[in-house]
């Protein structure tokens, strides 16, 4: 299989119809025939930096390569960034406004729920520039 | 147990089957999106109150074998829409989430 890229982009302010550049990754890797196990991981973790750059930064874009023993998940915002990323990546802290929490989410999860799901994960954010949030997950053969 | 067969047992009102013979391997409770994400296990059934249309995507994500919608909440136009777009198992119970829980728990152990 040569690598597949594929670019999603995310659009900001409509929590209601966030997931769906996640809905159309996770229809493709159906479609390639990867096991389940790694279709779901991936489909979390997209989901969760989707919801977040809906959330934090009005949008951004996602970059999937699917390699035959990976794939590598790019998501870049170009919002306010991560002030404390260690901060951030603890269960239930957020900073999600009362929308976002109404509709269920806000619950400080979401970085946690990425990193628990991928097999490597990176954060580049800068403070009024933008984060890219860098998700590897392995193929097992 | 298949998702229709735990419908028809535990007396499940079907509001959208996209998958009816989807197994059903567990399941679990709760109304925060992303704490289900994190912790609802695959092919298991879903309890919850929350009746918005992201609850069809992170049923998606999560591929969790159907959502039950507890106390009688009832999913609006757009969630029934998402539910059909993305294939997920919507269905609904008068019963709180504790005893339709137990009541699929049980079921489950027979």
């Amino acid at each position: 299989m040569e690598t597949i890229k594929l670019v999603y982009p995310v659009e900001g302010g409509d929590l209601i119809e966030a997931g769906e550049a996640s809905s159309k990754m996770k229809l493709t890797l159906k479609k390639l025939g990867l096991p389940q196990d790694v279709i779901r991981r991936a489909s979390i973790c997209m989901y969760e930096g989707e919801i977040n750059m809906v959330i934090h930064a009005d949008g951004g874009q996602a970059e999937v390569e699917i390699d035959p023993g990976q794939i590598r998940i790019c998501m870049t915002d170009t919002g306010p960034g991560i002030p404390d990323v260690q901060q951030a990546m603890q269960e239930g802290f957020s900073t999600a406004g009362q929308t976002a929490r109404e509709l269920g989410f806000g619950a400080g999860m979401g970085l946690p729920n990425i990193k628990r799901y991928s097999d490597e994960m990176h954060i580049d954010t800068q403070l009024g520039k933008g984060t890219t949030v860098t998700v590897l997950i392995k193929i097992p053969q | 147990m298949t998702v229709q067969q735990a419908a028809a047992r535990l007396g499940w009102t079907e509001f959208h089957l996209a998958d009816p013979e989807r197994r059903v391997s567990g399941g679990y409770a709760g109304d925060l999106l992303s704490w289900v994400m994190g912790r609802a296990g695959q092919d298991c059934a879903w309890f919850t109150i929350m009746s918005n249309q992201n609850v069809a995507a992170v049923a998606l994500m999560a591929d969790v074998a159907c959502v039950v919608l507890t106390e009688g909440v009832r999913p609006d136009a757009d969630l029934l829409r998402r539910a059909g777009e993305k294939g997920v198992n919507l269905l609904g119970t008068a019963e709180d989430t504790f005893t339709a829980a137990v009541r699929l728990a049980r079921a489950l152990e027979e």
